[in-house]
């Protein structure tokens, strides 16, 4: 009889002591690649669980790769899934007409419109809604290695795709290095974004009236680009298996004078526990072409949203404006820059980036969008595999941009 | 003839098996059929699903793409189940030998199967990478190649190096079936095959393979229904490029349910592949009752 009412005391505080600390618990998905790093989210997590007692973040990382199926399958797991989750600028039409993600438009203070770029917004907006606060405002920049184009005796980084080749063939004729440039071919996203930020650079386009016109026009001259660069021995072959960090890491060990990559590659390239290249190379917009650009880009940018079957709603939303918020961005601005025009003239933010900070202002303003369409992961699965057969040289560029437009006309 | 008692007895001591069973698979495996004959989404919308007939079957098979991976997975199979049974019996013959640290041998053959799948296909990567893979170290190292290669960039080399990697992963467990089946093979048999006069490879036919053929069956069957399937170390390995050249049947399942969110017709290419390997083993199963009975005749 004592031990029953021993437990039946601990019971009863145990009860109520979780009624007075009534704890929220926030489950949020984030990536482990590119942008900020883990070291970083938990860092900016840590001040939100200060700043609010009672709400705590469990923290899950996984490759880009797995985000999206893990959004869509926590879809179904009612009150247990994410309350919080990083997705991809492809994705909000999808989620959307879907209703995986909570409209949140209401949410977003008025003034906050014109404070954020245009671009930054592109990506939580689907159908005049907003689906979530954009966070990682990301672009493919140029970088170059500055040594070996003294070398070779070119004074100033190319201002057009052209001028990148022929820097690139005197380089290579140099014997400074054997494949000047490396990219993120390999069959996955990460070669589209290449793909479209040269697509942007020719005028070209991916659809008009909801019909693929990616067959003809700018986006054909990006691929033959791209097929050329291979052919002349310009490119390093081995990019149609690379990734970023496979870019990262080529660039790094001084294996390439010209690299396309997203925000991050700054900074880690500058690490000299990295990187032999660190204080070796420098940042610009990627390039133009006469007559048709003068910069390019493509909108590479992730926003943070509310799954609809998250029971936590506010608290997450106080959460994701934690994170958006300008001075945590601007405190952690060294992998991913800030989604805010003003700072951007905020010197803190420069300090030590300053060429980055310069690329920034002009690639953010030009970054163009791959196609907003809710069958938009299908779409880019077919363009992958027929870029592929062009760039493995099983495909000519026409045959594979007509197969690709072909195939995208049967999807369901 | 049972009494009434030792009827419902009977039914009591099942029905628990039975119930187990029907929920893990035969309620999956009527919903997946029906799915397949319907328009079905993944959505948080509620929306109605509409019965749409043979619709999704009609679009799988006359999908170009998805009859080109039916053929490289049938590819797939066929050479890695046959190449994992050929080197199992090989080394399982060598272990069945007397000789100095057998056992040790015995013990170190099952490692490559002890090692998760996921594992071994990073592994293997990381093997074949184009720059700093240990492939080409060896080979250049050799004089084999005079150039660092591209072993899974390659449309024509990839999906054969990815069988490579399964063939390594998975011949001990073929070892193992065949090694216990050949310590049960009675020596007087061979021995007085080998006074009549049989060469080690007429013995290995006539006695051997036969008295092994059964459990044999066994692993092949199991061997053939995973390869069917393949899924997880090719992902890993290649995504399925370059350009789909290593794209097999399974991926258009996850592909249609997880990346396209269209359960139906994902359900439809599921029923595909499921029955396809259904068919394989049933010619299996065919195969070793004609050569049972012939060997009876």
């Amino acid at each position: 009889m004592r031990r029953l009412l021993i437990l039946g005391t601990a019971a009863a505080a145990l009860l109520m002591n979780s009624a007075a600390f009534a704890e929220t618990t926030l489950n949020a998905l984030f990536m482990s690649q590119a942008a900020y790093s883990e070291a970083d989210i938990k860092a900016m997590t840590a001040d939100f669980e200060k700043a609010n007692p009672g709400v705590k973040v469990a923290l899950e990382f996984v490759p880009y790769e797995a985000l999206h199926d893990k959004i869509v399958a926590a879809s179904g797991a009612g009150a247990d899934g994410y309350d919080v989750v990083l997705f991809d600028v492809i994705w909000p039409a999808e989620f959307a007409t879907r209703g995986f993600l909570t409209d949140v438009t209401d949410k977003i203070p008025a003034d906050a419109t014109a404070k954020i770029f245009d671009g930054a917004w592109t990506t939580v907006e689907y159908d005049g809604k907003r689906y979530g606060m954009p966070w990682i405002l990301d672009t493919k920049y140029l970088f170059y290695n500055e040594d070996m184009l003294k070398q070779a005796g070119i004074a100033n980084p190319p201002k057009t795709w052209a001028e990148l080749a022929t820097q690139a063939k005197a380089i290579k004729d140099k014997g400074i290095v054997q494949y000047p440039l490396v990219w993120s071919w390999s069959q996955a996203e990460a070669m589209i974004c290449d793909f479209t930020t040269l697509t942007a650079a020719n005028g070209g386009a991916f659809f008009e009236e909801g019909q693929p016109v990616f067959a003809s026009g700018g986006a054909r001259d990006a691929l033959a680009y791209m097929k050329q660069t291979l052919d002349d021995g310009l490119t390093n072959p081995a990019s149609r298996e690379y990734l970023e960090e496979d870019v990262r890491r080529v660039f790094s060990n001084g294996e390439a004078a010209f690299a396309l990559n997203w925000t991050y590659m700054n900074a880690m390239a500058n690490d000299p526990a990295e990187s032999k290249v660190a204080g070796k190379f420098k940042v610009t917009s990627a390039p133009g072409v006469d007559g048709k650009s003068v910069a390019s880009g493509v909108n590479g940018s992730m926003g943070l949203g509310i799954p609809a079957n998250s029971p936590h709603a506010d608290e997450a939303w106080k959460y994701i404006a934690h994170l958006t918020d300008q001075s945590v961005q601007e405190t952690y601005s060294k992998l991913s820059l800030p989604i805010w025009k003003a700072s951007y003239d905020n010197p803190t933010v420069a300090e030590g980036q300053e060429d980055l900070i310069t690329a920034a202002k002009q690639s953010i303003a030009v970054m163009y969008p791959r196609p907003l369409v809710p069958s938009y992961t299908e779409v880019s699965d077919i363009l992958q595999k027929n870029l592929h057969k062009a760039l493995l040289g099983e495909a000519s560029v026409d045959e594979a941009l007509t197969a690709a437009a072909d195939r995208v006309k049967r999807i369901r | 003839m049972l009494g009434r008692r030792q009827i419902r007895e009977k039914w009591m001591l099942l029905v628990p098996a039975m119930a187990v069973l029907g929920v893990i698979t035969l309620v999956p495996l009527v919903n997946t059929l029906w799915l397949s004959f319907t328009d079905a989404r993944i959505t948080a919308i509620v929306t109605p699903v509409k019965l749409i007939g043979l619709e999704n079957y009609v679009y799988a098979l006359t999908d170009p793409d998805f009859q080109e991976a039916l053929w490289r997975t049938l590819y797939f199979t066929v050479v890695s189940v046959g190449l994992e049974v050929a080197l199992g019996i090989s080394i399982a013959l060598l272990l069945n030998q007397e000789f100095r640290g057998r056992t040790l041998l015995r013990a170190l053959i099952i490692l490559p199967w002890a090692v998760p799948t996921i594992v071994n296909a990073v592994a293997w990567r990381l093997i074949y990478h184009p720059d700093y893979g240990a492939l080409n170290s060896l080979l250049f190292q050799l004089g084999f190649i005079s150039s660092y290669q591209s072993w899974i960039g390659s449309t024509q080399l990839a999906l054969n190096m990815v069988i490579l990697a399964d063939v390594w992963k998975n011949f001990p467990l073929v070892v193992y079936v065949a090694l216990a089946a050949l310590q049960t093979v009675p020596g007087e048999l061979l021995k007085a095959a080998a006074i009549e006069g049989a060469g080690p490879w007429k013995r290995f036919r006539a006695i051997t393979l036969p008295w092994i053929a059964g459990p044999l069956l066994v692993v092949i069957v199991l061997r053939t229904i995973e390869a069917f399937r393949v899924f997880d170390i090719v992902y890993v390995m290649t995504g399925g490029g370059p350009a789909d050249s290593t794209k097999t049947a399974s991926f258009y399942v996850y592909q249609e349910y997880f990346n396209y969110l269209r359960s139906g017709s994902g359900a439809s290419y599921a029923v595909l592949v499921a029955g396809i390997s259904a068919v394989l083993i049933l010619a299996y199963y065919a195969a070793a009752r004609r050569q049972d009975q012939g060997s009876r005749a």
